[in-house]
This record gives C-alpha cells, sequence and structure tokens, in this order.
C-alpha cells in the first residue's frame, strides 16, 4: 500500500511517502495509524494530535476500510483559501 | 458549467467575470470573491507556501461546486486556486458564481468559499522575513461556519 503525508505532518516525519506491504492484522485506518505510531517515538509524537484521513483520495473516518492497493493519506486539518 | 483549476499561476478577475458574463443571455447576476495573502502587521510575511495534495484536490473542489450547484439554481461555477510560493497581497483563491438571480449567487459562492476552507486538501505555511516558518492552523470558527450550511441542508430535507 501507499501512504502520503502532507503539511506539518510531513515536515514532522522527514517524508511525504511510505510504500509497504499492508501490515498484517490492520483492516482500518484506525488500525493503520495504531501500527505507525509504534514505529518509535518520533512517529507517535508526530501522529498524536488531529491527524484527518483520505483513502483513495476520497476523506474517511478511522473506522474505513484499507487494503493491500489502497492509498492512504494523512494529514492536519485543511487550511486553504 | 463547472470549472475547476489548481494552479501556480496568477488569474485575472476581469477575464474570469467576462466569460461569466458571456457565457448565457440569461445571466442576471454574478458574485464572484477573491482571497488574497494577507500580511501580518506585527511578524511581516516574506512567502507563504501553499501544499496540495493533487488529485484529491481537483476532485474536493469540483465535489462542492456539484453540491452548490444542486442546492441553488446556478448556471456557472467557477474555482481557482493557486499553489505554490506567493507573497503578502497575491490572489489565492477564487470563486465565481452566476445566476438568474442574486440571491442564489450570493448564497452560493460563501457556500463554496465555507466548504472549501474545510475540506479541501490545501495547506498553508508562512515564512517570516527573520526566516522562521510556521504551519498555519485550522480554525474553529471556519468549522462553525461550514457547519451552518450542514445543518441548513438537514433543515431542507
Amino acid at each position: 500500500m501507499k501512504i502520503l503525508f502532507f503539511g506539518s505532518l510531513r515536515e514532522q516525519l522527514g517524508t511525504g511517502e511510505l510504500e509497504l506491504p499492508l501490515p498484517e492484522g490492520i483492516a482500518n485506518v484506525e488500525q493503520l495509524l495504531d501500527n505507525l505510531r509504534h514505529r518509535d517515538d518520533h512517529w507517535q509524537r508526530a501522529l498524536e494530535g488531529t491527524v484527518l484521513c483520505a483513502v483513495n483520495q476520497t476523506m474517511a473516518n478511522e473506522a474505513a476500510a484499507v487494503d493491500d492497493g489502497d492509498e492512504v493519506a494523512l494529514f492536519p486539518p485543511v487550511t486553504g483559501g | 458549467m463547472i470549472s475547476v483549476s489548481v494552479q501556480q499561476e496568477d488569474f485575472d478577475t476581469g477575464e474570469e467575470y467576462r466569460q461569466l458574463q458571456a457565457e448565457n443571455g440569461r445571466t442576471g447576476a454574478i458574485v464572484l470573491f477573491t482571497g488574497l495573502a494577507r500580511d501580518i502587521a506585527d511578524d511581516p510575511l516574506a512567502i507563504l507556501q501553499l501544499e496540495h495534495y493533487p488529485g484529491m484536490t481537483e476532485a474536493s473542489l469540483r465535489q462542492t461546486a456539484e453540491q452548490a450547484d444542486q442546492r441553488w439554481p446556478l448556471m456557472d461555477i467557477r474555482i481557482i486556486h493557486r499553489v505554490g510560493e506567493l507573497s503578502p497581497g497575491d490572489q489565492i483563491v477564487l470563486v465565481a458564481v452566476s445566476s438568474t438571480h442574486r440571491a442564489a449567487a450570493f448564497s452560493a459562492c460563501e457556500f463554496i468559499m465555507d466548504i472549501l476552507k474545510t475540506s479541501a486538501p490545501f495547506w498553508k505555511k508562512e515564512i517570516h522575513r527573520d526566516g522562521r516558518g510556521h504551519w498555519v492552523e485550522a480554525k474553529a470558527s471556519d468549522q462553525q461556519r461550514a457547519q451552518r450550511w450542514r445543518e441548513a441542508s438537514q433543515e431542507d430535507t
């Protein structure tokens, strides 16, 4: 799966994109976020604020399903306009 | 007709207005909003960086325009949003709406801006003259403005 990061989250993590196989036992956004937070303290801190999510470019909540072929984007609240 | 553009280049409000005016002889009202990169008096701004999520941004703006089109009797909807590096005073966003009468055009234009502010995937970073940079934070007042429309929509149904 592809995971994209934007805005301050991208900057904090030092990466805009991760390609990885769907981690075992992960079926939704909440579980994926939890998995990423457990990578290390740095990831934990970066992902502890409000994180919004889009699955395949559509806004999704934490219960939304994720699968191996999906593009999941994680980002802070938007500030356009 | 709905038209959406995400671009680095500046836009010409006069040209956009004339296109809506020329589109259809039945047009009775055009409302055109532009948002600018605002300087901050006590902490001068050098650059405003605008990041977005290519693909999703265009889809999100189009969806907002379609919602407006379903809600009010509109003729044309044009949304332009700039990305990249902007300077204080630069134009950031344009929303232009035409209709037969003013009420629909006023409401739809405001609706599109309020929804865009809280759902289109853009992020602003302010770079100050001394080199410090900080990400603009989302405002609760913007969420409230967007929520008003959602509540009004529920009352309609």
